[in-house]
């Protein structure tokens, strides 16, 4: 029997922009377990909902975490929404819906460039950066802001899009999806890319139902389970059907995203055909009462947001779950046994964004 | 050798962030902005590095391991506080976990406001580290040849 040996992995380590640490328990080059220890990015937000009162919350729900930033502020906002009996117009919905989906786009771009790196293709890395800068591009000319938009509000949306800009936005989409899909060929067809994909950080159907999986993690396990099909902010009226795999390793959670990137595309065009004019805002009266569960499905996975309000201005309780949080579990399990060489891509699998899962 | 400017190497270290400016930071050094113009390479060994970019308004279970980053980091070294969480601890200023800025755990030199930081203020902010880091060798060269 050979020695166990035990490898810290974090919190500083070149593949992980955000700080976690794991203790990789190895036999010869093999994982047996993977121990985490997290808390390098808790600040504390839940508590600050104390001191801010429920409108200047969007702000910080909004810097949950930087790269769905504005669905975390969406999400606060359909929970206060409910709370307050608002009704959100139809057109605030619908940018809203774009502006979730560019943001679905830019984030699953941003994680094939750093599963690219991981896996030592540089070029590539940089490649799906540079499609991502595109979106980024669209992003501000629309909402102000690269990575934190601070256009959704409670009761509606701050800016309007106007009708010429979304025709120049989709058309500008389009050509980026040729792009995007060139260099998903490379992901899905290239030998070398497949061999540190396929069969890697496996997670069965019946492991990822009982560990809690969520989004992309449990999509490519082969569960048809997409908070968009509950229909919140007008996904209902947008016919919209979850992408699955069935592999449940690496290669079909990477094939799971690259088949996003189009789904987020066609519903931004189903978006633009069916917007109306009209107001961007429902005027908020009254302060927030009762509790509230809303869920929506970031680019990672659900996001449940808790809220309990008494009629003041500050909430009593805000509890936020996030999808890095859930998928920490599957996360171990999938590491349990694998090579020690192929745990940076298995833990960007999951695409961590460790300042959700800790707030 | 003396009068070429060596190429600064950049370690990136996310203090209790919201992420966002980490991605700006990578967006950086990406072809779009390329950071690495100026010869700056993005490093994971802080033995290598000559600049510390902290994000973020580091907490208390982060704040030994920026000290200890520092720490290892070879004379002269430039630290840039980048966002305004790591300048003053921004929105998170008042949570009851965070220090409240770079500077509360190593001295900073640079300090990079926005929220998020705004690539063209980090490649100004790099810039500037570059010119403090041939000052400050200088100035230990200077120190030197007085002791001799």
């Amino acid at each position: 029997m050979s020695k166990r040996t035990i490898i810290p992995f974090g919190p500083q380590h070149p593949v992980l922009p955000e700080p976690i640490h794991l203790d990789l328990v190895i036999e010869d080059e093999k994982v047996i377990e993977a121990i985490p220890s997290i808390g390098f990015i808790h600040r504390g937000l839940e508590k600050l909902v104390e001191k801010k009162d429920f409108i200047d919350y969007v702000f910080v729900a909004e810097r949950i975490c930087g790269i769905c930033s504005f669905i975390h502020g969406m999400t606060y906002c359909i929970a206060m929404e409910e709370l307050l009996k608002l009704e959100v117009p139809s057109r605030a919905q619908y940018l809203r819906v774009i502006w979730s989906e560019l943001s679905r786009i830019h984030s699953h771009l941003l994680w094939l460039g750093l599963t690219a790196d991981a896996f030592g293709f540089e070029n590539l890395f940089m490649q799906s950066w540079q499609i991502r800068e595109q979106i980024l591009d669209i992003i501000e000319e629309t909402t102000g802001g690269r990575v934190i938009f601070g256009s959704c509000k409670v009761g509606g949306v701050r800016r309007d899009i106007s009708a010429e800009k979304l025709q120049e936005i989709l058309k500008k989409l389009r050509s980026y999806r040729n792009q995007w899909t060139e260099i998903g060929g490379i992901f899905l067809n290239d030998t070398t890319v497949k061999h540190r994909l396929q069969g890697v950080g496996k997670l069965s159907m019946e492991q990822a139902k009982t560990l809690g999986a969520v989004g992309p993690m449990l999509r490519g396990s082969g569960v048809a389970m997409d908070i968009r099909m509950t229909g919140y902010s007008g996904y209902n009226k947008l016919g919209f059907t979850p992408v699955v795999e069935t592999a449940g390793d690496c290669y079909s959670r990477c094939k799971v995203r690259i088949r996003e990137l189009d789904q987020s595309l066609q519903l931004i065009e189903t978006c633009v055909t069916q917007m109306t004019e009209g107001p961007l805002e429902a005027k908020v009266v009254g302060f927030p009462n009762g509790e509230f569960f809303a869920r929506s499905e970031q680019p990672r996975g659900e996001a449940i947001y808790y809220a309990k309000a008494n009629g003041t201005k500050f909430l009593q309780r805000l509890r936020v779950r996030t999808p890095t949080f859930a998928n920490l579990p599957p996360l171990l399990t999938a590491l349990a046994g694998c090579q020690l060489a192929d745990v940076p891509v298995i833990v960007l699998t999951i695409d961590p964004c460790i300042s959700c899962a800790e707030r | 050798m003396g009068a070429l400017s060596k190429s600064p190497w950049i370690i990136h270290y996310d203090g209790s962030s919201c992420n966002g400016c980490d991605i700006e930071v990578l967006a950086v050094l990406m072809p779009r902005f390329d950071l690495e113009r100026f010869g700056v390479v993005n490093t994971g060994n802080p033995k290598h590095a000559d600049i510390l970019l902290l994000t973020g308004s580091i907490n208390h279970q982060n704040a030994p391991i920026v000290k200890s980053i520092y720490d290892q980091m070879p004379e002269p070294k430039v630290v840039m506080a980048v966002g305004i969480c790591a300048t003053s601890g921004g929105i998170f200023r008042e949570c009851y976990n965070v220090l409240g800025g770079a500077d509360k755990v190593v001295p900073v030199d640079i300090y990079v406001p926005g929220c998020a930081v705004r690539p063209e203020a980090l490649i100004d902010a790099a810039v500037q580290a570059v010119g403090l880091l041939d000052k400050k060798r200088a100035a230990a060269l200077a120190a030197e040849k007085e002791k001799e």
